[in-house]
């Protein structure tokens, strides 16, 4: 059955056809994040897909993550090409890394995962917030319900977590030499 | 389970076997007033006369697009083409140098003798980055974990590997913005470009913040122009109007070791390059130390530092102390898009690039130098503002297409000794 949505106006669309990002948005409408985890090796994938990455292997699982990683990357998009976004601007896109999985199975794979810093209740951040973000910062997911059986994660500041003293952010006073 | 090194097998492979025999393109405007179609028959028209050729002389088109230009097939019919063979791929940035390898390979083939490679677009009129209505089509497929979260343009899908470039290396904005300062001190001296104004790294960092770290004049400019080479056999090469602009290497769309999980399989801050170099320098027989002019995709300011760290041009992390070194400049060691690039002279997905290095390397820039009683201009080497953009001393060049950071392809040329 074709899933579909609404978020800040846009039209969310997922396809019968689409049995991994169905199931995926479908576990997050539940309050669950859940990823495949390839039954033959064992290994964890994001984002949802038909095979596993490292071996191949199209067999797997869906097994729950804790939801809880730091900010690896992330964007403060100032100019919003999207007109969904431009009530909210500047919001952030961070790529997420999760606890689970981290250096494996190499030192620089992780399950990182793109989505908006929002607030716990779902709404995307408000400016002061915003501010307070950077890279190593202690994030967890959060969801929003977009339609019947369909939510989507987004993230937002771990309060239960011990924040780093400072995280990483663009140095917005640089001036040229 | 796949690994970061690979061998590179072979080596010589076509070295010196083919060549770029004629360029053209319109002229890049915001507001060209044409189809696609229209300016893909002026650039591919423009491209064949400059190589001294008739249009019947052509027996081969290849052209690269996203659903926003016009087939070759196409084209042909418009210029009295008869093709024996045409193809429209798929694809933006890294199209370019990947073709010319394909053009070689139909040559080499059997199917056809001489290969017109052109892109078309109305990058501005028409089907602008992320605009033109495109953001109102429902959102699915795996593009749900994109445009969903405001992440659909190139500049928002990029920046993470950028900033987290800058975490890591502590590369600073000011550095990165001195590759928008050569290529606005290149395109000054260069009459066909749309932004034709020397701008400073203080520029960069006043004008408006688009998505950190891109201010707008870290990124390209949305524009309407069609550009074309011409790419034949070193034989039929020697024939015509120009001295051939030799291809000695070319790699194609090489891939990180899962382009579609650029973030998940890192480093991010090693792009493609890093796979591609091997290839290339083997392939070509020459390496970054042995390049006069490079043309670096600079969709923006931060492609072009990135693909000149992992091509090897300086070492990994440095390429923020490499591109505001003046080594990149006009008059520096081995400038870089001396046209002004994408971030200046206009964006047209790479083929204006190629056709650059091929002018610098008959050393026929197109300046406002004085055009002597050969036909040819005279240059004056003097790179002040409205003046020379011919570089001194080209042997060797090498072009950088960038597709994401997961994927690029690159395009090594040389004069006939």
């Amino acid at each position: 059955m074709e899933l579909t949505g609404q978020h800040l106006g846009m039209t969310l669309s997922i396809s019968a056809l689409d049995h991994d990002n169905a199931a995926y948005f479908g576990y997050c409408a539940k309050g669950e994040l859940r990823l495949q985890r390839c039954r033959p090796c064992g290994l964890i994938r994001a984002p949802p897909g038909p095979a596993c990455p490292w071996c191949a292997a199209s067999d797997f699982e869906w097994v729950s993550l804790n939801g809880r990683g730091k900010v690896y990357s992330y964007t403060e998009v100032r100019h919003a090409v999207q007109p969904a976004f431009l009530p909210y601007l500047p919001y952030v896109a961070l790529l997420v890394e999760l606890d689970e999985q981290r250096a494996q199975p190499s030192d620089h794979e992780a399950l990182r995962l793109i989505g908006n810093l929002a607030l716990a209740d779902g709404t995307l951040a408000s400016p002061d917030v915003v501010r307070q973000v950077g890279i190593g910062s202690r994030v967890r997911v959060v969801f929003a319900r977009v339609g019947e059986g369909l939510a989507i994660p987004l993230w937002t500041l771990d309060e239960s977590a011990s924040q780093p003293d400072s995280v990483w952010r663009y140095p917005e006073l640089s001036t040229p030499p | 389970m796949q690994t970061s090194e690979h061998i590179v097998e072979g080596g010589r492979h076509l070295r010196g076997r083919y060549a770029i025999v004629g360029v053209g393109e319109t002229t890049y405007t915001r507001g060209s007033g044409k189809t696609t179609r229209a300016l893909a028959g002026w650039a591919v028209r423009n491209a064949i006369a400059d190589a001294g050729l008739r249009p019947s002389e052509i027996d081969g088109l290849l052209s690269y697009q996203m659903g926003d230009s016009t087939s070759g097939a196409t084209v042909a019919g418009d210029l009295g083409i008869r093709p024996d063979f045409f193809m429209d791929v798929w694809g933006g940035g890294s199209s370019t140098e990947a073709l010319v390898g394909l053009a070689m390979g139909a040559i080499e083939a059997g199917m056809c003798r001489t290969v017109v490679i052109f892109r078309a677009m109305n990058g501005y009129s028409q089907t602008r980055i992320g605009g033109t209505g495109r953001s109102d089509a429902p959102i699915t497929g795996d593009e749900l974990h994109e445009r969903t979260y405001g992440w659909r343009t190139p500049g928002q899908w990029f920046a993470p590997t950028f900033m987290r470039h800058m975490y890591e290396f502590g590369t600073r904005p000011e550095q990165v913005a001195m590759v928008r300062v050569a290529h606005s001190k290149h395109a000054s001296n260069n009459p066909k470009a749309l932004h034709r104004k020397r701008v400073t790294a203080a520029d960069v960092l006043a004008s408006r913040m688009i998505c950190t770290p891109l201010h707008l004049l870290d990124c390209c400019i949305e524009t309407d122009n069609a550009t074309a080479i011409v790419v034949t056999s070193i034989e039929r090469a020697r024939h015509l109007r120009h001295a051939p602009a030799v291809i000695l290497g070319v790699v194609g769309r090489t891939c990180k070791p899962r382009p579609d999980m650029h973030f998940q399989h890192g480093p991010i801050t090693t792009v493609a390059a890093r796979w591609a170099a091997p290839r290339l320098w083997k392939g070509a027989g020459v390496g970054p130390e042995d390049v006069d002019v490079t043309g670096s995709y600079d969709a923006f300011t931060f492609t072009t530092m990135l693909q000149l760290e992992d091509y090897g041009f300086c070492a990994k992390g440095e390429g923020g102390d490499y591109v505001a070194s003046g080594i990149i400049e006009l008059g520096g060691q081995r400038p870089n898009n001396t046209s002004g690039g994408h971030l200046c002279e206009g964006y047209t997905h790479g083929v204006s690039m190629v056709v650059e290095n091929v002018r610098q390397l008959r050393h026929d820039a197109d300046d406002s130098c004085q055009v002597g009683p050969d036909g040819r201009r005279q240059h004056t080497h003097d790179y002040r503002e409205g003046g020379c953009r011919q570089v001194r001393k080209v042997d060797i060049t090498a072009n950088f297409g960038w597709g994401t950071p997961a994927y690029g392809s690159a395009l090594v040329m040389g004069r006939e000794a």
